[in-house]
């Protein structure tokens, strides 16, 4: 279901010059949902606001990095008998291929993020956030400094914050080109000045994460939607993208508010399209994305981030693990829970579209020397199994491959799964095994014969990555 | 070669060590002002670095090795940075790669023997809608074609500023620093 005139809350003002200031911020409403939440009172013992949980919860907001878990639920996690000091980190590390929604609200609403920061550190106790951006992302940290810079001299920030009595305070904390450090725990790993390796979980942050503190993490966009949540109302927040029930109430949507759908690859229009969650996968692709470019067929797409199992849209079915022929449906609600039972994940909502044209066996060689490239080198598993896969698809892609590489791909990549510290090693393995399974005769062909496909069909026109 | 911060990165340091619980987390804002400073991160910043923050040089130069975006002495002036992810790569981020090696006339990996050029091949730059994308320095450069690159490079040979950079133009220069927040709030705590 479509909605055509819905106003976007994390893009409100994206691409326009000088709208990240204060001024422009505040002329917008900006700042006024951090005064309602920071007039509510603490609870001395636990130092949080239960009230304000509650209200996250009952909002049924779902974290935006890529898990979907629910975001009141986490700050309900924390360790509250704790007499340490608490933390908030923001995840700016977005580096997942595919995902650029976070850039865009870093560059043109660092307020948002700012007071989204404030919201999220008086309800749960605490007094020092820090943003970790990304290394590349030069401009997103020059502003969000500057931004920063301007709630301190407003007000916004420092000490008794609007006679609040308690200091908050936000810095903006540059990585240095590292996929994993957008784990949460490797995260924290490079916030303290380390290597990004991820941790063992648990603990988890909520309970010891930074300084073996308990610490929040959340995605960037996740914070960024807070001040609308607290302008709208939990409530009016959790009907967004409802639909219309048999007996025409509506009915809540499982992932409720706006999404931002971050739409590349073979489209006459990519971009990033706000929308709530509630269209599907054929109204993204075809009617916000205006169609296939150039109107050459589609053949792939994958939903959700590069490390999501993609599905398969050129018209034939396959066999799926449990033998069944399975045909994916373009007609599947693109929110957590729908897709997730479609037998893929929405991750961070990045959509990439493929036509007729890409050699499957190229896009997934391309995939895994990512992976192998990110992989922090901490897990044997991981480390040698990306590289293994690598190396395997490798000689498959160069025509060198023997019939039983098809099989050893899947072994390799079946026994990386479920078998490391963090999800790495599981999200090189599931494209691998969404890929071979759904493409087979593909990967067979190559392997008997040394020639690709898609190259025999196409010719010049082919798209070998 | 000895190093040691000027007045304005001591500035920015010492306000550093008021903002975390602990004088190791400022490790990697150092080597951001140390290449602020002199334009790369080495060995001598490295040991410096750690006698500053009370750490052993070899985990400074283990942690400093784990990052790939930081400048070493070794990179040329600009560095181009090709995206090669898979969202690039269907847009044709191979034919940028060899427009942009027969324009420098570089291989990938390579810097030029006048230390003005680096080109590099990367991983996702995080800007896939507007695919295919290379970054050079601290400026994205998108919706790139072969006529756009001639013209980057050529800007880039006389050290003029090149055109199609899509960041801001409110924004050349200092850039990466902690100082408008330093001068907001100069407590730190």
């Amino acid at each position: 279901m479509l909605i055509k005139d819905y106003k976007p809350v994390l893009f409100d003002g994206a691409y326009q010059k000088d709208e990240w200031t204060l001024g422009r911020y505040v002329a917008k409403g900006g700042y006024e949902a951090a005064k309602k939440v920071l007039a509510m009172p603490r609870d001395p013992n636990t130092r949080n606001v239960p009230a304000m949980i509650d209200e996250i919860k009952k909002s049924s907001l779902r974290g935006r990095g890529g898990a979907g878990f629910p975001t009141g639920m986490k700050w309900s996690f924390v360790d509250y008998k704790s007499k340490k000091p608490r933390y908030l980190a923001v995840n700016f590390d977005e580096s997942e291929p595919g995902t650029c929604k976070d850039r865009v609200v870093g560059t043109y609403n660092p307020h948002m993020i700012i007071e989204g920061c404030l919201i999220a550190m008086h309800t749960v106790g605490i007094e020092n956030a820090y943003i970790y951006i990304r290394g590349e992302f030069v401009e997103v940290f020059d502003h969000l400094t500057r931004a920063c810079a301007e709630a301190y001299k407003a007000g916004y920030l420092g000490r008794n914050v609007l006679g609040s009595g308690f200091d908050f305070h936000v810095q903006p904390h540059r990585g240095a080109g590292a996929y994993i450090c957008g784990e949460e725990t490797g995260l924290l790993s490079s916030l303290e000045g380390d290597r990004g390796y991820p941790k063992v979980k648990p603990p988890f942050p909520a309970v010891e994460g930074a300084w073996r503190s308990p610490t929040v993490v959340n995605n960037a966009s996740t914070i960024a939607s807070l001040p609308f949540i607290i302008k709208t109302g939990a409530d009016a927040y959790s009907m967004i993208g409802a639909k219309p029930g048999p007996d025409g109430k509506p009915v809540k949507n499982d992932s409720p508010g706006s999404q931002v759908y971050c739409l590349s690859g073979h489209v006459k229009k990519p971009g990033n399209y706000e929308h709530p969650m509630c269209l599907t996968m054929r109204e993204l692709v075809f009617e916000l994305g205006g169609g296939m470019k150039d109107d050459i067929p589609l053949k792939a797409i994958i939903p959700g981030g590069s490390s999501m199992p993609l599905m398969r849209y050129d018209g034939k079915s396959y066999t799926g693990s449990n033998g069944k022929e399975i045909t994916d449906s373009l007609d599947m609600q693109m929110s957590f829970d729908e897709l997730k039972k479609a037998g893929s994940l929405l991750g961070s909502a990045a959509v990439i579209v493929m036509n007729e044209r890409v050699c499957m066996v190229s896009a997934l060689y391309n995939l895994v020397r990512f992976y192998h490239h990110e992989s922090c080198g901490q897990c044997t598993p991981c480390r040698e199994g990306s590289g293994w896969l690598e190396k395997i698809i490798s000689k498959i892609y160069h025509g060198k491959g023997k019939p039983d590489d098809f099989e050893r791909l899947y072994n390799v990549a079946t026994q990386m799964s479920g078998t490391t510290i963090c999800l790495l090693a599981d999200s090189v393995a599931m494209p691998v095994g969404a890929t071979i399974t759904k493409f087979k005769e593909e990967f067979q062909h190559i392997c008997k014969t040394g020639k690709s496909m898609v190259v025999e069909k196409f010719g010049e026109k082919a798209i070998r990555l | 070669m000895a190093f040691a911060f000027n007045d304005d990165s001591e500035k920015q340091f010492q306000w550093l060590l008021k903002r975390y619980p602990e004088k190791r987390a400022a490790l990697l804002p150092c080597f951001r002002l140390a290449e602020e400073q002199q334009g790369f991160v080495d060995q001598a910043s490295m040991e410096y670095i750690a006698t500053r923050l009370e750490l052993a040089p070899a985990y400074v130069n283990g942690v400093f090795t784990f990052y790939s975006h930081y400048r070493r002495p070794e990179d040329g002036k600009y560095i181009v940075m090709v995206c090669a992810t898979l969202p690039c790569g269907l847009m044709g981020a191979q034919q940028v790669a060899d427009c942009f090696k027969d324009e420098l006339k570089l291989g990938m990996g390579e810097t030029s023997s006048d230390k003005k050029f680096s080109l590099r091949k990367v991983e996702c730059l995080g800007s896939c809608t507007t695919a295919p994308v290379a970054q050079i320095n601290d400026d994205y450069f998108e919706n790139l074609t072969p006529q756009k690159i001639k013209e980057i490079v050529g800007a880039l040979k006389e050290d003029k500023v090149p055109p199609h950079i899509s960041n801001g133009p409110s924004l050349e220069g200092g850039r990466c620093s902690y100082r408008p927040m330093v001068e907001a709030f100069p407590e730190g705590k």
